[in-house]
């Protein structure tokens, strides 16, 4: 079946992959290798907040709208047209066997307008309703809780606002509610009410995406190596999912702010479970006991690339002396002492969180991760690290300066771990690095996301220099 | 600190051998409730190390656990077996006290719950 999902016009490149994850949570069958089919309204750009969906049934489809962050709503579509007139044609050729069920003299419905880039007047909304009287309703109308909900949605041509590029013909929508998006959730989860927030808390709708992105859900395990705050948990928590985190600062994820202040406080605070573990422990040297495998589901987390916040890991000191003695603590200061650490590099931190995927997620186990993307590398092509047990399913940016973004990347577990794999992976990475290392290493990322910007340009012509803000802003949105 | 956590954790020293199952030295030991989820447990079971879990339970005071894990038949039909794997795995909390390697010694402080496996300069 074909279904007309609507899209809040957020975060573009996020809204067709959370569909296509929550698709499969929720048992589309969808072969390896392939993905949803998708339609594109006539004359209509991809960033057009309407899109058509095959769906195996109106189940899975009101499923994916409820759980969904960017699905304003899912429609079982009985008519379309660039004008009044060929809407009319359209509902009218829609087959009555649809449409009657819905229409029948016991129940109730309410007829709702939505625009896309313009503002109608009341008046104008009651007109577009009683423009509807060809469509033979006999129940009755009922506008708080109506058992059918209806929806004409019009969109005009481009014009100065909408946000799209200028090729879109108007066109209008006329269709059944099957349904639609709870977004309560994220007043609820907004991080001003977070008790218990860090630098880089990964704010509540974003946490979401990544959660439905790994498919987090009731008697799942989903673990977080770089919990921080626990602001990703927390989400994948509020789906059911069982969560776990490990972060190489204890002061964050043992002490908090206080005893209502912590990790802990946050769950506590949603009245979502608690995570199953909480530890202290280095990413780069992970205690996990030989022969342990398989046991997440998901791995999901936004790893430290140094613009915010840099990675460390144990060692520090070690590595400052270089070839002189290593560096011993002397047994009576053992118990108290803190160890140092040095910094991490993204390239090891992004190596080490594939390697444990590789090891410690089930098979089809998600492994969602931010990467970041500088923008200004003259339109070369980007590319994303890669694990032979891994297919890359997912790509979507979100610009975050004019310097860089972030991207959210999902990979599924394809094949088992084993020690050939290791060996395919580590020449995977070092060709990674060697092309890469670049701009990943140490701080190069930071000078170049903080670097100061080139001074000839802001001499030339200060009125010149600002731009003007573009009419198509795309993803930006 | 769950047992399921003592059940994924070794010591990681540089050298060490037999680091795993680490022996828990118990300061206070609290029990908290948690949903009951036969699923999960389903497919924690077959990943878990029986007798580190049932040491484990018994350094923490709880000994209902059997010797020998059951076979998985008993996941389906057996509730209260499921009942105490369940408080085993996850309801008791080791909140204070430490994890020792059994080759070096090495303890690893557990505070606020929070067990510490980062290793010092020389030990990596």
């Amino acid at each position: 079946m074909w279904f007309l999902c609507v899209f809040y016009h957020r975060l573009l490149d996020f809204r067709k992959p959370e569909v296509e994850a929550l698709a499969e949570l929720f048992g589309e069958e969808i072969a390896d290798n392939e993905s949803l089919q998708w339609r594109l309204p006539e004359h209509h750009h991809n960033d057009t907040p309407f899109h058509f969906v095959q769906l195996s049934s109106e189940e899975i489809a009101q499923n994916i709208a409820k759980r969904s962050i960017l699905v304003k709503g899912m429609y079982e579509l009985w008519g379309e047209g660039t004008c009044y007139e060929e809407l009319k044609d359209s509902i009218q050729s829609y087959p009555d066997s649809r449409k009657l069920p819905f229409l029948s003299s016991g129940s109730t419905f309410r007829i709702s307008v939505e625009t896309f880039g313009k503002a109608l007047t009341f008046d104008e909304q009651k007109d577009r309703i009683n423009s509807l009287t060809y469509i033979p309703f006999e129940g009755r109308v009922n506008l708080k809780n109506p058992d059918h909900n209806f929806f004409l949605m019009e969109m005009d041509e481009s014009e100065e606002n909408n946000g799209l590029p200028p090729i879109v013909q108007r066109r209008i929508f006329f269709g059944r509610e099957v349904g639609f998006a709870d977004r309560k959730l994220l007043p609820t989860f907004q991080l001003k009410s977070r008790t218990y927030l860090g630098p880089t808390a990964m704010d509540a709708e974003m946490a979401f995406l990544m959660a439905n992105q790994a498919k987090a859900t009731s008697g799942k395990l989903v673990y977080d190596p770089f919990v921080g705050t626990g602001s990703i948990l927390v989400s994948a928590a509020r789906f059911g999912a069982m969560t776990m985190g490990a972060d190489i600062d204890i002061r964050v994820v043992r002490d908090g702010r206080g005893p209502d202040c912590n990790v802990w406080s946050n769950f506590k605070q949603y009245g979502l479970p608690m995570p199953v573990a909480l530890l202290r422990m280095d990413n780069n040297l992970p205690p996990w006991r030989s022969g342990l495998k398989e046991i997440f589901d998901a791995i999901i987390c936004d790893p430290p690339y140094g613009v915010r916040a840099g990675g460390r890991k144990s060692g520090g000191r070690k590595i400052l002396r270089g070839t002189v003695d290593p560096y011993t603590v002397p047994d009576d200061k053992r118990t108290d002492h803190i160890p140092s650490t040095g910094a991490y590099s993204l390239v090891e931190c992004v190596h080490d969180l594939l390697h444990l995927a590789a090891r410690m997620l089930v098979m089809k186990g998600r492994l969602v991760f931010f990467f970041p993307v500088l923008r200004d590398e003259n339109g070369s092509e980007v590319k994303f690290p890669e694990h032979p047990c891994f297919r890359l399913v997912a790509v979507s940016e979100q610009i975050l300066s004019s310097r860089y973004s972030r991207v959210l990347l999902t990979m599924v577990k394809v094949e088992p771990y084993s020690e050939e794999v290791e060996e395919a992976a580590r020449l995977m990475h070092l060709e990674f690095r060697e092309n890469h290392l670049k701009w990943l290493e140490d701080g190069n990322i930071h000078s170049s996301v903080f670097k100061p910007s080139d001074s000839s340009q802001i001499h030339a012509d200060s009125k010149t220099f600002k731009d003007p803000k573009p009419k198509y802003r795309g993803k930006y949105v | 600190m769950r047992l399921i956590v003592h059940n994924m954790m070794s010591c990681n020293i540089k050298g060490v051998v037999n680091n795993f199952p680490l022996r828990i030295e118990a300061e206070k030991v609290i029990e908290k409730e948690v949903d009951f989820n036969p699923d999960f447990l389903r497919h924690m079971f077959a990943k878990i190390e029986w007798k580190a879990l049932v040491d484990g339970a018994r350094s923490l005071g709880y000994t209902e656990l059997p010797d020998h894990a059951p076979d998985t038949a008993a996941l389906e039909s057996d509730e209260s077996f499921l009942r105490q794997f369940h408080h085993a795995l996850l309801e008791l909390h080791l909140e204070e006290g430490s994890l020792v390697c059994p080759e070096t010694g090495r303890k690893f402080s557990v505070n606020k719950g929070i067990p510490n496996m980062l290793l010092h300069e020389d030990e990596v």
